[in-house]
């Protein structure tokens, strides 16, 4: 039994159904991600879990009780919200005090809980502050805190990094995860930020009009997407059109050269998919299959240099590490190309 | 260093130019608004052949103005605080009490009217009203055999002037508290849901101290707004209620308080007093933005 | 939202509009009983057929429209002035056009009569015209806080440097660059202004009875205080205009919205 389950979670706004079945069990204090398009759902789960918004139909329990028919002040639920949400008449001390305050809890204890989770994100100078007077990160920061302050048994995040700015939304990043360890809440993460998901989760749940399409670790979902709508959504593909050649085998053809998957397939043409990194320059030890191709373009990001090269009028994507020895080719030059055929995601056929 | 003043030089020479762009403005305004007004209060501290003196300002603690005072005061405090109070549960229950959305423009509009129709129209359709032959007093006499008049109520009154002033406070107060109800976030209410408070700990502790400036200053302006009113009065009551704005149009008239300067001084009480009022609005209206950025 | 909520609501709503439509039909109600016994219009006959009224009604009518042109060739290029060229003074110029909220109308005028007498070095109320063009500057400071800002709030929503220097580069002078760009693209805002400024002048009373002027205001002050159903007749018709006017600012803001729509 898991700490928070989810069964048969069903919403509709009118006759817009807007989330559809959906299950999901998560164990105490593990972090999954809600990960999906603008508009799939997500936030109408969370919600629901939270309180604002009651099931048309389905059972959320948390620690084995039943809570639907619970109010949103009864639940012991943290939540921080997109916006932050932080109160603009309350220092960030009280922001971070009011859950405490109203549960009636004596002024000693709660200047004590208030410096500590001060403390726990950072910010034990600025309790006398306004929360105008903070930058995004620290408000966001200001708001975590005041969620976890009153020791709630589920944190729900909305979002919480959309609003930052990209520097400031890493390095939030890695302090949600390493406080949501520190304190082992059980977590749910709300995001439309793939990168997000994986970097930060146990699990996540990969959702698409109002379905939850897969449930599953960052690399089962990255390297196994169970749907097409997954292998597009998490991550960035190649596509390559392809012939079946022997369906029991797995043995394709690509342009002109053959490829055995080693699994198998079904007859006629398929769409296969690669991952940029699947593919690499040159002939490499381990790699079955060789792509002709002319490079395209080719964009230095540092560490990293990303390369486009034509394979029989496709574009390929596919990346190589930077080094002092070995500059990139430039554009216009013929290379080959190896990948491993067993690696290939299939995504569609017809 | 060298660029810097060569813009500075610029600038002052440009000056005098830009200034004949606005001219006409501070012109007119200087005119027709500053120069009555300072007349005014000059004329306050002025003695009959022109001396200064505290003597007006004195003399306003004699006689029938000092009740004028007191009764203007108390009908601009009344019919504000129930303007506000009023034109808040109005509102509230317009943005957060699950109206239908419907009805919000039609309000705002109407509001927008009413808060417009002030002066001698809105006193005849008051003494229609609940006057001796009003629709509503004529109704309750007959039909419920309730005697408004013998229960002491009299549209000539205190409170008949406020029913009236509030005619045109709620609806001014329904349209400067909405946008500041549309400011209070959805999130904020949840954020305090979930961290375990109930609906009025919700309303004690964040949203009307969130909202507590602009009710003062709204609270202010409403009573400037009574405060100046002079045509409702007038056309209301006649000269049979001792207000200010009432003795201050009959000693324009025809000084009635037998001394010219008496009036200046008056009148300065009156800009006093709205002078304090707006200047409480704006403080507090500039505190309310600072925090709803 | 819980039932609590909505029923406290809807009662709130329900005794505003008891409120605010009593008098209102108490008014019409009352205008009409003029004959005995049946409702007639004959109130509003005897109204309308009255020269009195007719010559206050012409004369505030007119007051108004020369108080709109006033204030529009005032407001909107000082707004415009201002906005181009001293964004630095705007605080204190939106300051001083909001003084007119601040102080009463009634110590303006009676500031006025004290500066602008016949013995004063501008005897403006010697003559009548000098009292109307009196007048007239009267409604228009009381009218403007209103134009002001509601010109100003349009400047807003267009790029005024830009279009300045375009119709410049083109060969305009400023007449043509306020009559022919800037103009046009605050209509809506100025139109706004203006129903404001009819709404307000109409009905002024307190300005207009100390000056002496044969305005509609004092004319409906004196009429309610020796007859019974015409001044209710009056309001009816005074509260019309005013909806009138709210509803044109309405319909000018609606229809801006959708011929902007489409850039
Ligand atoms: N209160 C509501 N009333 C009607 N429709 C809503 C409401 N809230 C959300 N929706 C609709 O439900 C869908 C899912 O919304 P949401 O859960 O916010 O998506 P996400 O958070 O994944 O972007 C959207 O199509 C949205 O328009
Ligand atoms: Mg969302």
């Amino acid at each position: 039994m898991s700490f928070l389950t989810i069964e048969h979670l069903e919403k509709s706004f009118g006759a817009n159904r807007v989330v559809k079945d959906f299950n999901l069990g998560i164990e105490k204090g593990e972090f999954v991600s809600l990960l999906g398009p603008s508009g799939c759902g997500k936030t109408t789960v969370l919600r629901m879990v939270a309180g604002f918004e009651t099931p048309s139909t389905g059972r959320i329990a948390i620690g084995g009780k039943d809570v639907v028919d619970l109010r949103p002040n009864q639940r012991n639920i943290g939540m921080v919200f997109q916006s932050y949400a932080l109160f603009p008449n309350l220092t960030v001390a009280d922001n971070i005090g009011f859950g405490l305050k109203v549960a009636g809890k004596p002024r000693a204890e709660r200047t004590a809980r208030v410096q500590e989770m001060l403390k726990l994100i950072g910010l034990s100078e600025l309790g006398d502050r306004y929360p105008f007077q903070l930058s995004g990160g620290q408000q966001q920061r200001v708001a975590l805190a005041r969620a976890l302050a009153p020791s709630p048994h589920v944190l729900l995040l909305d979002e919480p990094l959309s609003a930052l700015d990209a520097k400031v939304r890493v390095s939030l990043r890695n302090e949600i995860r390493a406080i949501q360890k520190k304190l082992g809440i059980t977590t749910i993460f709300v995001t439309h930020d793939q990168e997000e998901a994986l970097s930060m989760s146990d699990r996540i749940v990969v959702m698409h009009g109002g379905i939850a399409e897969q449930v599953g670790t960052p690399f089962e979902v990255y390297n196994r997407p169970a749907t097409k709508f997954v292998a597009n959504f998490v991550g960035m593909l190649n596509t390559l059109s392809a012939e079946v050649i022997d369906a029991a085998t797995g043995r394709v053809r690509i342009g002109g050269t053959e490829a055995t998957l080693r699994r198998p397939l079904p007859e006629g043409k398929v769409m296969l998919a690669a991952r940029p990194e699947m593919i690499s320059l040159g002939l490499q030890p381990g790699r079955d299959t060789v792509l002709d191709g002319t490079i395209t373009s080719v964009d230095f990001f540092g560490s990293v240099i990303r390369l486009r090269a034509r394979v029989d009028g496709s574009d390929l994507a596919f990346d190589m590490f930077n080094t002092t020895e070995e500059p990139p080719p430039a554009p216009g030059t013929d290379v080959r190309l190896s990948l491993l055929a067993s690696d290939l995601l299939l995504i569609g056929e017809n | 260093m060298q660029p810097e003043q060569g813009t500075r030089r610029g600038a002052l020479r440009r000056l005098p130019l830009v200034w004949v762009g606005i001219a006409p403005f501070v012109l007119f305004v200087t005119l027709f608004l500053i120069l009555p007004t300072l007349k005014i209060v000059i004329g306050a501290f002025q003695a009959g052949d022109g001396s200064f003196t505290l003597q007006n300002i004195r003399d306003l603690a004699t006689g029938s103005i000092p009740a004028a005072f007191w009764i203007s005061i108390k009908i601009s405090v009344a019919s504000a605080l129930l303007g506000c109070a009023i034109g808040f549960a109005m509102a509230a229950a317009m943005i957060l009490g699950g109206l239908p959305a419907a009805i919000r423009g039609p309000l705002l509009t109407f509001s927008g009217v009413a808060s417009n129709f002030a002066g001698v129209p809105l006193a005849f359709a008051f003494l229609a009203t609940l006057g001796p032959l009003g629709l509503v007093t004529v109704f309750l006499r007959t039909q419920l055999g309730i005697d408004l008049r013998a229960l002491g109520f009299n549209i000539l009154s205190f409170w008949g002037l406020t029913i009236t002033y509030l005619f045109f406070q709620i609806p001014l107060m329904i349209l400067i508290i909405t946008p500041a109800l549309d400011g209070l976030k959805r999130e904020w209410r949840e954020a305090a849901s979930v961290l375990g408070a109930t609906g009025p700990q919700y309303w004690r502790m964040v949203a009307l101290p969130i909202l507590f400036p602009s009710l003062l200053g709204t609270f202010a302006l409403l009573f400037a707004n009574a405060f100046g009113a002079v045509a409702t009065a007038i056309a209301l009551t006649g000269s049979s209620l001792n207000i200010v704005p009432i003795l201050l149009f009959a000693q324009i008239r025809g000084d009635v308080l037998g001394n010219p300067n008496l009036g200046f001084a008056l009148a300065f009480g009156m800009i006093v007093i709205t002078g304090i009022a707006n200047t409480i609005y704006i403080w507090l209206r500039a505190r309310s933005e600072r925090w709803l950025k | 939202m819980s039932l609590w909520t909505r029923l406290t609501a809807w009662l709130a709503l329900i005794f505003g509009l008891t409120y605010f439509l009593l008098p209102l039909i108490g008014m019409a109600e009352f205008s009409l009983k003029m004959r005995r016994g049946v409702y007639s219009l004959d109130a509003y006959a005897k109204v309308l057929g009255d020269p009195r009224f007719q010559e206050t009604f012409t004369y505030s009518v007119v007051m108004a429209l020369f108080t709109i042109a006033f204030g529009v060739l005032l407001v909107v290029p000082t707004a415009y002035w201002v906005r181009l060229k001293m964004p630095w003074a705007r605080p204190y110029v939106e300051f001083v056009t909001l003084l007119p909220l601040v102080i009463p109308a009634i110590v303006i005028v009676f500031g006025y009569i004290r500066l602008y007498n016949t013995s004063s070095w501008l005897p403006l109320t010697g003559t009548a015209m000098g009292t109307n063009v009196l007048l007239m500057f009267g409604y228009a400071t009381l009218a403007l806080p209103y134009m002001y800002r509601a010109v100003d709030t349009g400047l807003r929503t267009i790029d005024v440097a830009t279009l300045t220097e375009a119709a410049q580069s083109l060969g305009a002078g400023w007449i043509t660059v306020l009559g022919r760009v800037i103009l046009p693209n605050v209509l809506v805002a100025v139109l706004s202004g203006a129903f404001l400024t009819f709404a307000i002048v109409i009905g002024e009373f307190t300005m207009a009875a100390l000056l002496n002027r044969p305005a509609f205001g004092p004319y409906l002050q004196v009429l309610g205080a020796n007859r019974a159903y015409e001044p209710a007749a009056l309001s009816v018709i005074a509260f019309a205009i005013t909806w009138a006017c709210m509803g044109l600012i309405q319909l000018a803001t609606h229809l801006s919205k959708h011929t902007k729509a489409p850039r």
